[in-house]
């Protein structure tokens, strides 16, 4: 299965990510569309900057996830693909944010006007298959890999650095 | 293949390259997708160190910059920052022909002897110089000073803005937006969008206003009429459009790029017997002088000098593996050229001290020995007629037939001396209006699609286009500029273009000469007694892409005249800016933007903005 995974080294810090996501999230679909929208699309990937570097944030859709056994509605599930989310499921999101009190990344957030919580939910898949983060990601930091592909590149790029 | 041109050349050319391995615009374009959606929006600034920032166009992240400026700041000094660019291009290209007359007329320059000397007159009795009895290059000289003090001039206003309508004049006066110099309005412009200057969305758009205006009733209209003087005036002439017009058994050269000055040198020096006897001597039939671009609309205004083709095809013409030499002066010309002609026998000579491209050959170029640097140039394309290699020549046949060369003075004599039965043909509704379409290709776009959607749907309805640039270009390879595409016209304008012998589609030259367009609107509104903000007019850029298109469509704005751009301007990220632009302008100057992709869509804009000032003039 193919996880959004980050090469921090290449983050720049540009937010692309961030638009692409919102925009994938908007009525519209576009960004031309969507500045004009009054309900304003909301971001579920967050860049952030630390003393150690750039980086973006977004759900792991963890195997134990915190969020599902916290939940207290039931709104939060995994799906057959493997997806965490809180919406299309056996019951509604009441807006109670147990699930943003456990996450241990802080990658959930509100919808406050309609007492929703809001994660990254896949709903963004380009024709390609691919996350509208990873497609707007101009320097690749953002991978949409097998975990297994990304450990083996990071292999070999340590092995380049003993031989060097 | 086909969403990337309408042009059966372009997309040949385009196989070919992708069979040689070349690398064009559109793979280019393709690599740098998804682009980055804060600049689409003009929500970046990177104006000073404490950025670069950013805004949040959905209110989710920072609504304002580290200084505190925000969406409509900083969409605003983008803005202007790019008429100032844009300004600054035509205007210097303006300099650079009037210094050329001065060194003219200091006899410095055999090689550009005035050649309109009535024009020279003309332009002389404008800015009240005398005339009688005085030589031509004393005359010469005093109008080049005349026209360089332009440039930083502190009398308070530029002379040509004289050419307006006395309620425009009164409108610019009144917001306080009359150019008072050309280099003036530019410099103001990077002043005020500095870090901590001006903030004010609306006033920061005034400024952004009078230096467009500064290039169109100024750099841009110097640029024009100095060309006519040097190069004369155009008059109808007829040549050949498209990549087809390259020769496989002649050595051909494409000059590309935007002035005159060294082009129309080449053009006589391709001529020179020695020159043809060497070419003669390496197997070739000839020498074939060809433009691109506006370089190409310069040359084909006054020589007919085949056009090879517009903005998108300047790299195509190299993959024909017949190009000898390109060679390049200023704007617009692609940093990808040497590049591709490395595949190629190719070689890419620049000549403009302003304009150096890593990879090609540097031929400095003044007008001081024009013509024997043009020789020498055009030696070095015969003598690469032998690196040709014939199994990478493959020209496309395309070509097409076309009539130029309307300027002002043409048309006024193609009308029998005055504007009169032009603006009879508009009272009667023979003629609906005139619209002017202008500016480049963009590869997000249709080659070509939207400009030829658009002046059909026009001409169809009666309403006679005004061209130049890459638009006019995009015309004349379709057929539009040829007196029989009066056929695709309406009865009322096919009418009148059947008896004058003219096309639907008027070519008046270059970007610059987009002020001869200006000249022709601004005498109609005289002749009427009105405003140009009341005649049916309009203005369209379909494909533009320059920043020298964002100073056009601001100066054509600003002087009254409703402008539809077909490429968005990265202004969205400001509803205020944008609502300005697109709704506020018309009580301020009379004149709005519109923005439409959809060239159909477009043309039922023109046309129903025309029909509306047909209404209020009581016509």
């Amino acid at each position: 299965m193919q996880e959004v995974l980050v090469d921090k080294e290449r983050c720049l810090g540009c937010r692309s990510c961030e638009l692409a996501c919102a925009v994938a999230h908007s009525a519209s679909k576009t960004l031309l569309g969507a500045v004009g929208e009054a309900k304003k699309p909301l971001k579920r990937i967050f860049v952030h900057q630390t003393e150690a570097g750039k980086i973006p944030l977004n759900c792991r859709h963890c195997a134990e996830a915190p969020c599902i056994d916290a939940c207290i509605a039931g709104a939060m599930h995994r799906t057959a693909e493997g997806v965490v989310t809180n919406t299309g499921g056996p019951a509604e999101c009441t807006g109670c944010w147990m699930c943003v009190m456990v996450c241990p990344y802080g990658v959930i957030r509100s919808e406050i006007a309609q007492r929703l919580a809001v994660k990254c939910d896949r709903e963004c898949l380009d024709e390609a298959g691919e996350p509208a983060c990873v497609r707007a990601c101009q320097t690749r930091a953002l991978k949409y890999v097998e975990v297994d592909d990304f450990s083996r590149e990071k292999r070999e790029r340590f092995l380049i650095s003993l031989k060097s | 293949m086909v969403e990337k041109s309408i042009d059966q050349a372009t997309l040949k050319m385009l196989k070919k390259a992708q069979r040689d391995g070349i690398e064009t615009v559109w793979d280019r374009l393709a690599a740098q997708e998804p682009q980055c959606g804060f600049g689409q929006l003009g929500i970046c600034c990177r104006n000073c160190n404490m950025g670069p920032c950013r805004i949040d166009p959905f209110g989710d992240g920072p609504s304002q910059g580290v200084c505190g400026a925000g969406a409509d700041t900083i969409v605003a000094r983008n803005l202007v920052r790019a008429i100032a660019a844009g300004a600054a291009a035509h205007s210097d290209h303006g300099r650079g022909i009037a210094s050329t007359l001065l060194a003219s007329a200091g006899g410095d320059t055999a090689d550009y002897p005035v050649r309109d000397e009535a024009k020279l007159q003309a332009l002389a009795a404008e800015y009240g110089i005398a005339v009688e009895g005085r030589a031509t290059a004393e005359i010469a000289r005093d109008l080049a000073n005349a026209v360089l003090e332009e440039f930083g001039t502190r009398k308070g206003a530029l002379q040509f803005i004289n050419r307006a309508p006395e309620q425009r004049r009164a409108v610019w006066d009144k917001l306080g937006i009359t150019p008072r110099g050309i280099d003036r309005e530019v410099v103001e412009s990077m002043h005020r969008t500095h870090m901590g200057v001006d903030n004010d969305p609306v006033s920061l758009i005034l400024q952004g206003m009078r230096t467009a205006l500064s290039d169109g009733w100024g750099g841009s209209i110097v640029a024009t009429e100095l060309s006519d003087v040097l190069f004369g005036t155009p008059r109808p002439v007829k040549g050949s459009s498209n990549l087809g017009v390259l020769k496989e058994d002649q050595v051909n050269i494409i000059l590309h790029g935007h002035e005159p000055t060294l082009s129309d040198i080449i053009v006589h020096a391709a001529r020179d017997p020695e020159l043809l006897q060497e070419a003669r001597a390496r197997g070739a039939a000839g020498i074939n002088v060809c433009g691109m671009c506006c370089t190409g609309n310069e040359i084909l205004m006054r020589h007919g000098v085949p056009v090879a083709g517009n903005f998108l095809q300047q790299e195509l013409a190299i993959v024909t593996g017949a190009v000898e030499a390109m060679i390049v002066d200023i704007q617009c010309v692609m940093p990808a050229l040497p590049q591709v002609a490395g595949c190629y026998h190719t070689k890419i000579i620049s000549t403009s001290p302003k304009a150096k491209f890593p990879g090609a050959e540097h031929i400095a170029f003044d007008e001081h020995n024009a013509m024997e640097t043009a020789k020498k140039i055009v030696r070095i394309a015969v003598e690469n007629y032998s690196n040709r290699r014939a199994e990478k020549v493959n020209i496309p046949a395309d070509q097409m037939e076309y009539m130029a060369g309307f300027s002002v003075e043409a048309i006024l004599e193609a009308l029998g001396g005055s504007l009169n039965p032009l603006i009879d043909a508009v009272k009667s509704g023979a003629v609906k209006g005139i619209v002017g379409v202008v500016g480049c290709n963009n590869p997000k776009y249709i080659q070509d699609n939207s400009h030829l959607v658009f002046v059909r749907e026009l001409i169809k309805n009666d309403i006679l286009v005004v061209g130049t640039g890459c638009a006019a270009i995009a015309c004349a390879k379709a057929g539009l500029l040829l007196p029989a595409a009066a056929e695709q016209a309406g009865d009322g304008l096919r009418g009148v273009c059947t008896g004058l012998g003219i096309p639907p589609v008027l070519h008046m030259g270059s970007c610059v000469d987009i002020s001869r367009i200006m000249t022709v609107a601004a005498a109609m509104a005289n002749a009427l007694g009105v405003d140009i903000a009341d005649l049916p007019l309009a203005g369209a850029a379909p494909e533009w892409m320059s920043e020298k298109a964002v100073s056009i469509g601001t100066y054509v704005v600003s002087s009254g005249i409703f402008t539809i751009l077909g490429t968005v301007p990265p202004v969205l990220g400001s509803q205020n800016v944008a609502e300005l632009l697109t709704g506020g302008a018309e009580k301020v100057v009379g004149a709005v933007f519109a923005v439409e992709e959809n060239p159909a869509a477009a043309a039922k804009l023109a046309i129903d903005h025309i029909a509306a000032k047909r209404k209020a003039l009581g016509l």
